[in-house]
């Protein structure tokens, strides 16, 4: 694991830098630099890790909150493979995050190589595309529950224009996930757009010149060179997409409560509701466990892959 | 050949109109819900400019005068200010020595910050908080807030610190400037532009935050999005006055994105940092 998850998205420019920064005039040690950096390490150690270290150890006792404290081992642990709602929620998980990982991974993609081209008004059409991003989600959220209304929203009405019948939407277990990936789609395909579009500002244009000598079609010019050229950049972005995805929260609490019945109780908002509104920090601690070590885990997992895909690059190379 | 140009034309305009379409329908729609009564934003079919003498503007002063928004707003401008000064304050030297010394093991430990899922540590924050008798303060969503804030400035210092120029510090350096001497004399100058870059996305990401008011948020000390998610939740929805309010609370936002557009893009693809 490195930097690399954050500034390899502005790959060029850091490769450039590292370079250059081995000066070999009176150089500054590492250590000179760690009280910039101390303050700020342990501002955010202290609200993490010690919290979670607090968390592994409740998750090792039974634990209602107002009620006493007993030690229980692993019970907590152990309950977890009875739970049909904890499995219920790890499906979900897995079907939202597929969902909300892959449609904006397409879609971004698609708007990067659009974005990449030179058009009246590009700068401004850009900027609206990004602001679903920065939008606040409660607010988001709170407009898409008004169009998503079965008989009063405006999707539906939409949908009448085209001649397709009214949908449920968020209101029916069976298409209250993909409903909720659509809003995630919607507002973070911009992300994956930025990230990819980035790759494209980097491209070589050699390879397009003998291309195009070569009679190749725009396709074929897409899925030989850029398609490839740009795969680190589509590697970051999924990996960005499917921390968040899993994490998410906001969009799917505001709009649902992991409702109708639990039918979008993701893991994350499983862990909400035992915590919170059940009190029941013990168990809720377990899920808080289970839940870090897949999202550590998957990253780590990703990252692993792209480190290894890059040092595969750099050997092709050399 | 001019032929085929019209139509590779034609279809980029339609590709960018399909991309764009559904964000400028969903602000447009969002304004437009906030402008209607109630037997306007409950017609079918919906109705997307109401009549002259229909367009609802109480809706936005109802918002003020009644329940607590306005304390709920300052609470936001409390939480998201405070959270987001001190990060460039801790956060702006952080992104300088990690950039300086090329410390990526220091770096991780902020990356864990974007990777941690929320809920993992607010359950024992929580705790914490209402033994040391902080729950009815802002200080549990300042402090929080500051795991959003401060590796969103770290991240963005760090792009920023990599592309400037050795060279002066270099000669302050030999002209006998000690460490701090050369980042607050030469360094700091230099970096205004990305402390502006970290200050509107720490800003941004901080007043977009929902799960840590969610839970560390008492009636007194909601911010926005949960005063927001409560009229939601809570109270008889009538979706005028509601949509008002969520307009109103992302506004900030939303004219933050159109003025820093460029900056905002840089910053984020420098950083590509969500919070929460």
């Amino acid at each position: 694991m490195s930097v690399e998850t954050g500034s390899a998205l502005s790959g060029a420019a850091a490769a450039g830098s590292s370079a250059r920064a081995s000066g070999k005039s009176i150089e500054r040690t590492a250590k000179d630099y760690w009280p910039f950096v101390l303050p700020a390490l342990i501002i955010v150690s202290s609200v993490i890790l010690f919290p979670w270290l607090f968390t592994i150890w409740m998750s090792l006792n039974e634990w209602k909150l107002g009620g006493s404290i007993h030690f229980a081992g692993l019970s907590n642990y152990a309950k977890l493979f009875t739970d049909e709602r904890f499995r219920d929620a790890v499906w979900q998980t897995i079907y939202y995050t597929v969902l909300a990982t892959g449609l904006p991974l397409v879609i971004g993609t698609f708007a990067a190589v659009i974005f990449h081209e030179k058009f009246p008004l590009r700068g401004v059409l850009r900027g609206l595309y990004i602001m679903p991003m920065m939008a606040t989600p409660v607010a988001i959220a709170l407009v898409w529950v008004m169009m998503f209304h079965p008989q009063l929203g405006v999707l539906n009405y939409l949908l009448s224009l085209v001649g397709i019948p009214p949908q449920l939407w968020v209101f029916s277990p069976k298409t209250v996930i993909p409903s909720l990936a659509l809003i995630e789609t919607w507002q973070w395909s911009p992300l994956v757009m930025l990230i990819v579009l980035g790759g494209l500002a980097s491209l070589p244009t050699e390879p397009y010149e003998s291309a195009m000598i070569d009679g190749a079609t725009r396709w074929q010019m897409f899925h030989k060179i850029t398609l490839p050229l740009i795969m680190p950049f589509i590697m970051v972005a999924l990996i960005l997409r499917v921390i968040d995805a899993l994490k998410s929260f906001d969009i799917i609490f505001a709009i649902t409560q992991g409702g109708p019945g639990n039918a979008s109780e993701t893991l994350n908002i499983y862990l909400y509701n035992t915590a919170f509104p059940y009190r029941d920090m013990g168990y809720g601690s377990a899920l808080a466990v289970v839940f870090f070590i897949i999202v550590i885990g998957l990253s780590l997992v990703m990252l692993w892959m792209r480190q290894r895909n890059k040092w595969d690059e750099q050997g092709a190379d050399a | 050949m001019t032929g085929r140009s019209l139509l590779s034309k034609i279809s980029l305009g339609f590709a960018v109109f399909l991309l764009v379409s559904p964000a400028i329908l969903f602000f447009v729609w969002m304004l437009s819900l906030s402008l209607k009564y109630e037997i306007d934003n409950g017609a079918y079919p919906p109705i997307l400019i109401p009549a002259p003498d229909m367009i609802a503007w109480e809706n936005y002063t109802n918002v003020f005068s009644s329940s607590n928004f306005i304390k709920f707003f300052w609470n936001s401008v409390i939480v998201t200010g405070s959270a987001t000064l001190f990060a460039l304050v801790v956060g702006v030297p952080a992104g300088y020595g990690i950039a300086r010394m090329k410390a990526t093991k220091a770096a991780v430990v902020v990356l864990i910050a974007r990777v941690t899922p929320a809920l993992s540590y607010l359950i024992p924050l929580f705790l914490i908080f209402q033994w040391l008798g902080l729950m009815g303060t802002l200080w549990p969503q300042i402090i929080t807030h500051l795991v959003i804030t401060v590796p969103v400035v770290i991240w963005v210092m760090i792009g920023f610190f990599e592309t400037t120029p050795m060279e002066l510090e270099e000669a302050a350096t030999i002209d006998g400037a000690n460490g701090w001497e050369v980042f607050r004399h030469v360094a700091l100058p230099i970096a205004k532009p990305g402390i502006a870059v970290a200050l509107i996305l720490s800003f941004i990401f901080s007043w977009n935050n929902f799960v840590f008011g969610i839970v560390l948020a008492g009636r007194e000390t909601r911010t926005l999005p949960v005063a927001v998610y409560n009229m939601l939740s809570f109270e008889q929805v009538s979706w005028g006055p509601l949509s008002a309010a969520a307009l109103i609370v992302t506004l900030p936002v939303l004219l933050l994105t159109i003025l820093a557009q460029r900056q905002i893009v840089a910053g984020l693809t420098a950083g590509a940092v969500k919070g929460g």
